[in-house]
């Protein structure tokens, strides 16, 4: 089967669980959202699909393979992640060249072109660039290696919003071009909201949620009104959270909203970024 | 043409509403291309899947075909048959929510009918 599948993935560090009895599959050709809060073991499962860290239990395979000490599976995959895995004194047009020899697919004409979309002179050294210019370092690699499998951690850190807008639209145009299967873990929601088909959602090491984020949508909603009036109306009700002003009160529930709801009350919608807030708090 | 992320419209539905808004205002004509896919999807920062979601909408209706290889075009009678289209919504739409929002301010008919007047001459 092609995809990348994780059975039963548990890791322990001492006493603490960083992932438990994770199952997911990761189909071909669809952008995800790796959704969690600090801790939750987002990088964790990253690390342990990119063979950096073993899992104490369970497996990982990508098409099949076991990516274990597999340079034929792991060839397959790329990951960004906030650690710098090159040498500090090497040139950036050099490493686009050593890239090569590791990812034979990648296409150093496109990413001398990223370079000037993002007005990054090649001829620098790494550790002559900003935190800014870091990232986009890391994204240009990423945006050119042409691996079926990306997995991006934190893609955008540090990067101001001219630079977040040109990387998504890059990033889209690509995908659309060229599908691969794209894993962006961010705890900016509401910018990816709109480009990933699906959400993961983990929290402390285990997976909460995992489906299509516009279904995953319609299935919260927002009532607001008066704290009495709200209170009757969730008293039966999934309440996944709630929040007072005054006399006023928000509810979030879970559900759909049903047709008897009093004109006293507002319904609205539940964005990503609230309903993460909600399910993981 | 806009998108609002956070409305309670889904994104697929507004991508399908906008391409109609700008073929009833003439931006899109009839018989002319529309914007291919990865265009809208990196334009508007949305999944290439959210956008052909949204214009297979509009195929299904009628309003845009597919020529094979060269992309997405209005089709013609597109205008005739969205405003007919927007026709029928226009009770639910606009008069409904007018009139629970009238009742809500105890406004009279008379008082009703004179605004859509004065609306009407502007």
């Amino acid at each position: 089967m092609n995809g990348i599948e994780l059975k039963n993935l548990t890791k322990h560090y001492g006493n603490l669980c960083a992932l438990e009895q994770v199952n997911l599959t990761l189909e071909e050709n669809k952008i995800y959202g790796l959704l969690g809060r600090n801790g939750a073991g987002k990088t964790t499962l990253l690390n342990i699909i990119t063979n950096r860290i073993f899992a104490d239990d369970g497996e990982a395979t990508v098409d099949g393979e076991t990516v274990v000490n597999n340079d034929k599976a792991l060839g397959k995959i790329y990951m960004l992640s906030e650690k710098l895995y090159y040498p500090e004194r090497m040139k950036i047009n050099n490493i686009f060249q050593w890239t090569k020899s590791f990812y034979p697919d990648f296409d150093k004409a496109y990413a001398i072109r990223l370079c000037e979309m993002f007005e990054l002179n090649p001829n620098k050294t790494l550790r002559s660039l900003s935190t800014g210019y870091l990232t986009i370092f890391k994204l240009i690699i990423a945006l050119s290696v042409n691996v079926p499998y990306l997995l991006l951690d934190e893609p955008v850190l540090g990067l101001d919003a001219y630079h977040r807008d040109l990387f998504y639209r890059i990033l889209l145009e690509k995908f659309s071009e060229k599908p691969c299967t794209i894993v962006i873990s961010t705890h900016l929601i509401e910018e990816v909201s709109g480009i990933i088909e699906e959400v993961i959602i983990m929290k402390q090491g285990k997976l909460i949620h995992k489906e299509a984020c516009e279904e995953l949508l319609s299935k919260g909603y927002t009532i607001s009104g008066k704290a009495a009036d709200v209170d009757a109306f969730i008293a039966d009700r999934r309440v996944i959270g709630v929040d007072t002003l005054g006399g006023l009160k928000v509810a979030y529930l879970l559900g759909k909203p049903d047709s008897n709801i009093s004109k006293d009350l507002e319904i609205s919608h539940l964005d990503l970024q609230k309903l993460f807030i909600q399910l993981t708090n | 043409m806009e998108l609002n992320l956070n409305s309670e419209k889904a994104i697929f539905l507004q991508i399908a509403e906008g391409i109609e808004d700008a073929i009833l205002s003439g931006a899109f004509e009839e018989e002319s291309q529309i914007p291919s896919i990865t265009e809208f999807s990196v334009n508007y920062k949305i999944n290439p899947a959210t956008a052909l979601k949204g214009i297979n909408l509009l195929v299904d209706s009628g309003v845009v075909y597919k020529k094979r290889g060269l992309g997405m075009f209005v089709a013609s009678g597109a205008i005739e048959r969205l405003r007919q289209k927007r026709k029928d919504q226009f009770f639910d739409n606009y008069i409904v929510s007018l009139v629970a929002e009238a009742r809500r301010l105890n406004l009279t008919e008379a008082e009703i009918k004179s605004m859509i007047e004065r609306g009407l001459k502007q």
